[in-house]
């Protein structure tokens, strides 16, 4: 190959290279995890979440986790939930799993709802917290709501997601009020994470499982 | 033919450490005043307590320090390269470098009385005047403040992912958010239910860290009315960017007011909290570790 052969196939190389780096980083610059918008528009919107104790499908099938309804009535797992700002979000939780336990009773009672909290249609001012399965928190919202578990020996349990009403399972129903827009982290703080250090690694450290965000639109 | 005769006398030879020490002697002048009086009010972390004053005193006076050593280089240097630079094709060997005992002995002398005054300085400040300076003593504090019995005891509990805090003198209420009353003595008491975290109140001047099973203690002296951030200061997990919060300092009758309506609201469950203990250690579970 002579000299220029040689120099257009070197500057074609760097060229396809460069593409490829330009490529990634704009791929990941303009990645974003799939969101759940709430159903409804501000001021009034409605989130239904379901909590599963194993998910049943990989990656990680026995990781217990969240999963949310989107708007057409589909159960998504996802956790990243869009609401809209100075709203209030009236949510749903279908709790499908047994009990753990909080490591801090604190956060057996009920912070930053509007209006009462239901569990199974009937209002309560605080959870036993050696009752609580898991806990819906939005703490830079102040909201933390706990979900009572269901009974360790209640018949026809819930072992894959999504689950469905006709299995065991309490439904939590509270509101809280949104403000301006921006993203707030939410998680559980019940160290539910069976099989890991403190019951706090895996499904309890990764976003899509037991912690997410709220996207406020 | 008579050849005129010129004398040649002795070439001038620039004082070169007088200018320097001289150029150095106006900067640090000039620099030491504007440190102290213009960057020291705006140096980290303020005045919002007695034992943040104390730390700003420090960086205060640690800048000042350091800005004559600072301009006595970078004035070495400049004029170094100003005035010693080789002019022309031909470089050659400069005269050999020579011990200088008097300059030597005077040097480490120099370098020792400072580094031990301040030593001295920083112990005393530690331990006597500002008790700790805002830093966690562990449980059994060696710097202890002569009020101790009025202060307000707060213990601050650290978990994966925010703090909450509790007031015995006040029923055991636990909060997740914190108040203080302004000029007023402050007992933190920072541990943690699982992993280590480090409460990091930055206005405060306090950073203890947070360990299960270990009552760290941190003295603090509020001074006037303010907000403060609260941070996790350990590498903690997922969320451990967002333990954050905002913390106010109030008037005490504020303070009262807050305490009071925390109290009616945590009253369903406060018959669920476990005795106030100095120390928690994660306790085990059926579906955990």
């Amino acid at each position: 190959m002579n000299r220029a052969g040689r120099v257009l196939a070197v500057s074609a190389g760097i060229a396809f290279a460069a593409a490829l780096t330009a490529y990634y980083i704009v791929s990941y610059l303009m990645m974003t995890p799939p969101s759940v918008a709430a159903s409804g528009s501000a001021p009034r919107a409605r989130l239904t979440l379901q909590t599963v104790a194993s998910l049943g499908f990989k990656p990680h099938p026995d990781w217990v986790s969240y999963l949310a309804k989107n708007p057409q009535g589909k159960w998504v797992h996802g956790t990243i939930l869009k609401v809209p700002a100075h709203s209030l979000v009236t949510v749903t939780i279908y709790q499908y799993d047994t009990a753990t336990g909080l490591r801090n009773p604190f956060w057996g009672g009920f912070h930053g709802t509007v209006g009462p909290v239901t569990v199974n249609g009937k209002a309560i001012k605080t959870l036993d917290p050696s009752l609580a399965s898991h806990t819906f928190a939005i703490p830079d919202l102040g909201v933390s709501v706990p979900l009572k578990g269901v009974a360790d020996k209640a018949p026809n349990q819930c072992s894959v997601a999504p689950c469905t009403l006709a299995e065991a399972h309490n439904t939590i129903v509270f509101t809280f009020r949104t403000g301006k827009r921006g993203t707030f982290r939410w998680q559980c703080f019940v160290p539910c994470a069976a099989g890991f250090i403190l019951g706090f690694g895996g499904p309890m450290q990764s976003l899509g499982y037991m912690d997410g965000l709220l996207e406020v639109v | 033919m008579t050849i005129p005769h010129t004398e040649v006398g002795p070439a001038r030879v620039p004082r070169h450490w007088l200018r320097m020490v001289v150029i150095w002697a106006v900067l640090s002048a000039v620099a030491i005043p504007l440190i102290v009086l213009v960057l020291g009010p705006h140096l980290p972390p303020g005045r919002m307590t007695s034992e943040a004053g104390s730390q700003r005193d420090a960086n205060t006076l640690m800048t000042a320090l350091l800005a004559p050593i600072v301009v006595s280089v970078l004035v070495f240097f400049l004029y170094s390269i100003v005035a010693f630079r080789e002019r022309g094709a031909a470089i050659v060997d400069g005269p050999p470098l020579r011990g200088h005992v008097p300059m030597q002995t005077a040097w480490v002398l120099f370098t020792s009385v400072i580094v031990v005054a301040l030593a001295a300085w920083g112990s005393y400040t530690l331990i006597v005047s500002s008790h700790g300076a805002g830093g966690g003593q562990g449980p059994d504090p060696v710097a202890v403040p002569s009020h101790r019995s009025q202060d307000l005891v707060v213990q601050v509990i650290g978990q994966q992912w925010n703090w909450t805090y509790r007031f015995p003198a006040y029923q055991d209420v636990e909060t997740d958010h914190l108040e203080l009353p302004n000029h007023s003595p402050i007992e933190f008491h920072v541990t943690s239910l699982d992993v280590t975290h480090s409460f990091w109140a930055y206005q405060l001047g306090v950073k203890a860290d947070a360990v299960p099973g270990v009552d760290n203690v941190a003295f603090v002296h509020t001074r006037d009315d303010g907000n403060f951030n609260i941070r996790c200061a350990e590498l903690c997990g997922l969320w451990h960017g967002h333990m954050f919060q905002t913390g106010n300092v109030v008037t005490p009758v504020a303070f009262k007011s807050w305490i009071s309506s925390e109290q009616k609201a945590e009253a369903p469950n406060l018959r669920y909290l476990p005795p106030f203990g100095r120390t928690y250690f994660p306790a085990p579970f059926r579906r955990a570790g």
